[in-house]
């Protein structure tokens, strides 16, 4: 026999089921006067430093549907490159910023939109700077696991052909799934789970 | 035991084999809301080993206290009163401080507060069903509230799931982010429920199962149950491989 190592293994994961609305963002779905607001609704006040953009996305299923009760977070860097995060050694992010949102799918169209601002860039672990980018985490009724991705700017061409991350994805044609395209001050970023188009989800 | 300096590791890699898979056709709404290409795996970046910090400020006094936090005033809500407690860890053992939980559920009648929901179950009007405290600096977090419900759910045209408490928990690196269930020691319809079948381990199962604890029972009023959550672990940052002379 040898020493233990000591390791616990993680709680397994269990879907969100339908109505996580009423855990995490339970003014949304009509509980109103437990909690003040909704966590995660406003990401920026006055004060931010950076462009302003918003973030529209929605989450579609193998039929082309999108799901309307699905529940996403997103989370960002500070327009300098910095997380508002203990674990932040670099320096110390935006104190007007948290770079964290969280929001449900619009009941009827399953739309999901963050006002935020464009996050600066960030190193990879070799030092190389990555280009911009929001991560998001996606749960739902169905999805048995929440599932990680990021979203890239459309407008950062040149960031994102050397970015460590896109680099590393093995089917190039895949690589747009991650990319949103900008129009004036909106980005969309469309989520597939299946398909020709299905988005390309990380194991981080 | 302090823990002054954050810590900066990359997260121990996910076991994708104790989790449930993405495709689990017995739970129908899985089938079209799959991914079904290979995730792409990298070790974490400054994005993951970051994540969103909650100040206990956020938490209002009976936010921990679902038999009152919906209720009129001198009501409260109708069941079987129980106080869940536990300690967030991760896989090193090591308790997870000032961290964010949130929990949600059903009345005792197996009823949910939700538009969408339209069992024959009556609402209870002290009863909203959310929940949310943050861990001590040992990661022990504890809440009240009453016994939810089972309740049958459209997939086969005889399914019912078992009593259960919906976990959401933050953990320090965004990657740690996990949603979850509690069920209740002794439920037969634990054993037959689709949902909880989407885990392929009976051991990883029972670690969703919440023992009846006697010591932590308030006599005359609440029985407890206890249930730990564990989250991803750290990797140690004394020797990461870095280019020679930086
Ligand atoms: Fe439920």
């Amino acid at each position: 026999m040898v020493q233990d190592l000591g390791r616990i293994k993680e709680t397994p994961s269990q879907t969100a089921g339908p109505y996580v609305h009423i855990g995490l963002t339970p003014n949304f779905c009509g509980i109103g006067g437990v909690y003040s607001a909704d966590l995660g609704t406003s990401m920026v006040n006055d004060r931010t430093r950076g462009e302003r953009i918003t973030v529209k996305s929605r989450v579609i299923d193998g039929s082309g549907t999108p799901l309307r009760d699905a529940l996403v977070e997103i989370w960002q860097a500070d327009a300098d490159g910095f997380y508002n995060s203990p674990a932040e050694m670099r320096g110390s992010g935006d104190p007007n910023f948290a770079g964290w949102g969280r929001c449900p799918a619009d009941m009827d169209t399953g739309e999901f939109v963050f006002q935020t601002i464009k996050p600066g860039r960030v190193p990879f672990r070799d030092g190389r700077l990555m280009a911009p980018h929001i991560t998001f985490w996606i749960v739902a009724r169905g999805i048995n696991i929440g599932l990680h991705t990021r979203m890239y700017f459309g407008d950062e061409e040149k960031a994102n052909a050397e970015d460590p991350v896109l680099q590393r994805i093995e089917h190039k044609v895949r690589v747009p799934t991650l990319i949103a395209p900008r129009e004036g001050n909106v980005y969309t970023f469309d989520i597939h789970l299946q398909g020709d188009r299905e988005t390309v989800f990380f194991d981080i | 035991m302090s823990n002054l300096k954050p810590e900066t590791g990359s997260f121990f890699q996910r076991d994708r084999d104790w989790h449930p898979p993405a495709l689990t056709p017995w739970y129908k709404t899985s089938v079209l809301r799959s991914p079904q290409k290979a995730l792409i795996s990298m070790d974490n970046t400054i994005s993951e080993i970051t994540g969103p910090r909650f100040g206990h400020n956020i938490i209002g006094e009976l936010d921990n206290d679902l038999v009152h936090n919906f209720a009129k005033p001198g009501e409260s809500a109708i069941g079987e009163r129980i106080i869940v407690y536990g300690r967030v860890i991760d896989e090193r053992g090591k308790g997870v401080a000032n961290t964010l939980v949130e929990f949600w559920q059903a009345n005792a009648g197996g009823r949910y507060r939700h538009k969408k929901d339209q069992y024959f179950a009556p609402l209870d009007p002290n009863f909203g069903g959310c929940g949310r405290t943050i861990t001590d600096e040992n990661g022990f977090y504890t809440f009240r509230t009453i016994k939810p419900g089972p309740y049958p759910w459209p997939n086969g045209v005889n399914d019912w799931r078992p009593s259960h408490i919906h976990f959401s928990i933050f953990g320090d690196g965004f990657v740690q982010r996990l949603i979850t269930q509690m069920y209740f020691e002794g439920d037969p319809l634990i054993w037959k429920c689709p949902i909880i079948r989407t885990i392929p381990d009976r051991a990883a199962i029972e670690r969703l199962v919440a023992p009846l604890d006697m010591e932590a029972t308030i006599p005359m009023d609440a029985r407890a149950y206890k249930f730990d959550i564990v989250l991803r672990g750290r990797r140690s940052t004394f020797f990461e491989n870095r280019k020679e002379g930086n």
